[in-house]
């Protein structure tokens, strides 16, 4: 052992009896203060730990450019438009970050969602069953779907990229069975699912109140936290910067509510949608099962000898994933106030998978957040919504798509390599 | 715990009379082993020996055909690696078994994660895992840095603080410095030495020799699936148990380093002749 000289030893001896236990270590570059906070994002960034950046960047630009080209765009109207659209295909795309999370891929979402909205539609309309019974049956459709994909994949090790490939074709299939012969059934205006994707707004006052106390919790948390922190003996956040933090919140939540409270408001679909991916980034990142999902991601090996039941995870991160197909499906159905040949078509599965992993979450596994798949499907369903604005059709908007898609996943395995090179894995 | 440096006392893992066979393969036979409380034992063998087989064995992998395994001074069998760990013996296998992608405090604590309320105790795990690294005198800069920053000492660092969270009595270390440099080799024996402090049993399996008469207290030599031996090191030189190992005074080892004698412009400033000084 390199043994230094006595004096600095001494000195940092005296100064370690200050700090707290996890910044002690002399290697650490202190970056304290709001100067401090800046250089240690900046220095992230260059490392390739770009987190949401290019996402938000990106969605930066296509607004700009949208905003150029017709300044209805950034209108309170066709925004509201935006979270309408956004709510349907973001909640499959959650449930595919969850799978691309473990490192695996789920194709037939969209066939979930379309076999869903008709279990729906033929239960509701043709059968006559309740409403509520009519949801629980496709969403039960869609957990048993995800339990035998998981079975699939724990019993037998078939990829899961070869058994939902086979699930994409077979619930199709399914679906157009469902149907039958007319091949779409119109589910009435007054009925409560059509009511809430259609026309269930939040009243002004609610939506800034919500934001008042979602601002107000995160304030709360964060202050326990510290407290904890500095009991345990460990470093906190500075105040200033948690003030930072809580101002930027609140113009980052309110901002888009005034925007859209200047025309009908916040959807309840777009809040339920929202409030499904608050819930799953809390379920990720601060749960053992959330906590077993990502290191199955990293090392699945590590995760089976840490005594992880890695089966058990296998299985139900695919329920959730179908599950939520399966919500995303009646949602679409909900907004369109129909079930037909069409509902969860090509279009469905491949946004949703792009949404998801434009918004930043690794193809390879173990990195990722509940909120690419917000972050995403605003990005998707804003080209998608702007190329109409400009007149521009199916034809641009794949291409377009398609372009971005490609850009995320170079961008995605860039920062892998710079990760690597910089050793943030 | 009192650790005790005269290992006199009963032994707190021993085996007697271990065998296994795969096939037509005896792969150890008749093993005699033992591990006290406060000492450093090293595992050696060319390949082929039965070493791995043996670890796996004490770890709960396999079961063994013949023998008894006394732990703690009762007799114990061990069937599947968690019931081994549930008894007081954790395993730090070659591979580590990290997940790059989370946290030092996420690897931790894995499989094993602490709740308050509803929540992950973040606050609670990463406090335990300051305390269990200072004990190790571990250098780690920071616990919220993904597994992948790491160097490989550190790693090794962090698989071994991850098997004592179990608070075992006995540590099996697989080649823990077989992908290692200089410098980190040293803190990993450091790291070994530490856990004899604590009055831990610890097993180390290498090939390495230099480590072994550094930091163990005996040497335990297999050859062909068979007791080949177990020297005190501190009376003993590494010649006499690469003798050991490969069951024969002259060997490869042995003549390179005749070898080497005999030409004087390449020998080495002493090997032997540093015995005599210190003698």
């Amino acid at each position: 052992m390199s043994a230094p000289t006595p004096t600095p030893e001494a000195q940092s001896a005296d100064t370690t009896a200050a700090l707290p236990a996890d910044l002690q270590d002399e290697r650490l570059i202190a970056s304290q203060g709001v100067s401090g906070f800046l250089r240690a994002f900046l220095s992230r960034l260059r490392s390739g730990d770009l987190g949401s950046l290019p996402v938000v960047v990106g969605l930066i630009v296509i607004w700009g450019v949208f905003q150029l080209a017709n300044d209805a765009f950034l209108s309170s109207r066709n925004l509201v438009n935006l979270t309408q659209q956004s709510a349907a295909t973001g909640t499959i795309a959650l449930g595919i970050v969850l799978v691309l999370l473990l490192g695996e891929i789920d194709l037939s979402v969209g066939s979930m969602s379309g076999l869903s909205a008709a279990i729906l539609a033929v239960g509701f309309v043709g059968h006559g069953w309740s409403l509520p019974l009519a949801i629980l049956a496709a969403l039960a459709s869609g957990a048993v779907i995800g339990a035998v994909y998981g079975l699939l994949y724990t019993r037998f090790g078939v990829p899961s990229f070869v058994i939902t490939l086979a699930g994409l074709l077979a619930f199709l299939g399914l679906q157009l069975k469902v149907l039958g012969k007319e091949g779409s059934i119109n589910i009435p205006f007054d009925s409560g699912l059509v009511k809430f994707a259609q026309a269930s707004f939040l009243s002004d006052a609610v939506a800034y109140v919500l934001v008042l106390v979602v601002v107000a919790v995160y304030v709360a948390t964060r202050l326990r936290a510290n407290q904890r922190r500095t009991a345990a003996g460990l470093s906190t956040t500075p105040v200033v910067a948690l003030a930072v933090r809580a101002v930027a919140l609140l113009v980052l939540l309110g901002i888009p509510v005034y925007v859209l409270n200047r025309d009908r408001g916040v959807s309840y679909m777009f809040l339920l949608f929202v409030a499904l991916v608050v819930v799953f980034d809390f379920v990720i990142r601060r749960t053992r099962w959330g906590r077993s999902v990502l290191a199955i991601g990293g090392n699945v090996e590590a995760a089976r000898r840490a005594g992880i039941n890695v089966r058990r995870i296998y299985v139900t991160v695919f329920v959730f994933c179908s599950t939520l197909a399966a919500l995303g499906g009646l949602l679409a159905a909900g907004r369109l106030a129909s079930a037909n040949q069409g509902s969860g078509g090509v279009d469905t599965n491949l946004n949703a998978i792009a949404a998801a992993v434009i918004g930043g979450t690794s193809l390879f596994g173990g990195r990722g957040t509940a909120y690419s798949a917000l972050l995403g499907i605003l990005v998707i369903q804003s080209i998608s919504n702007g190329l109409s604005l400009v007149n521009l059709g199916s034809p641009e908007r794949y291409m377009i798509t398609g372009g971005v898609l490609l850009l995320a996943v170079i961008v995605d395995s860039l920062s892998r390599r710079s990760r690597a090179a910089h050793g943030r894995a | 715990m009192t650790a005790t440096l005269s290992p006199a006392t009963t032994a707190v893992l021993s085996l007697t009379g271990v065998s296994k066979r795969f096939g037509a393969v005896q792969a150890l036979k008749d093993i005699d082993f033992d591990v006290h409380a406060g000492e450093v034992v090293a595992l050696v063998g060319d390949n082929g020996a039965g070493k791995s087989t043996l670890v796996k064995t004490i770890a709960g992998v396999y079961t063994p055909d013949g023998g008894t395994m006394t732990f703690d001074g009762k007799q114990a069998t061990v069937s599947s690696p968690a019931e081994a760990q549930h008894l007081g013996i954790a395993t730090v296998f070659q591979d580590l078994a990290l997940c790059d992608n989370l946290d030092v405090v996420a690897n931790l604590f894995l499989g094993r994660e602490l709740y308050t309320g509803r929540a992950l105790d973040e606050v609670t795990m990463e406090q335990e895992s300051w305390r269990l690294l200072r004990q190790l005198s571990a250098k780690i800069p920071s616990v919220r840095i993904p597994v992948a920053s790491l160097s490989g000492g550190q790693r090794q660092t962090v698989a071994i603080a991850r098997s004592l969270l179990g608070a075992p009595k006995v540590v099996m270390l697989d080649e823990p410095t077989a992908a290692l440099g200089v410098a980190q080799t040293a803190e990993v024996l450091n790291l070994v030495e530490r856990l004899r402090e604590n009055g831990l049993g610890v097993i180390l399996i290498s090939h390495n020799m230099s480590d072994v008469m550094a930091v163990a207290d005996r040497v335990s030599v297999l050859r062909l699936g068979r007791n080949n031996g177990t020297f005190a090191v501190s009376q003993t030189t590494s010649q006499e148990i690469i003798a050991a190992i490969t069951g024969a005074t002259t060997n490869a080892v042995s003549q390179r380093a005749a070898r080497r004698e005999s030409s004087p412009a390449t020998t080495p400033d002493g090997t032997p002749s540093t015995s005599e000084e210190q003698s």
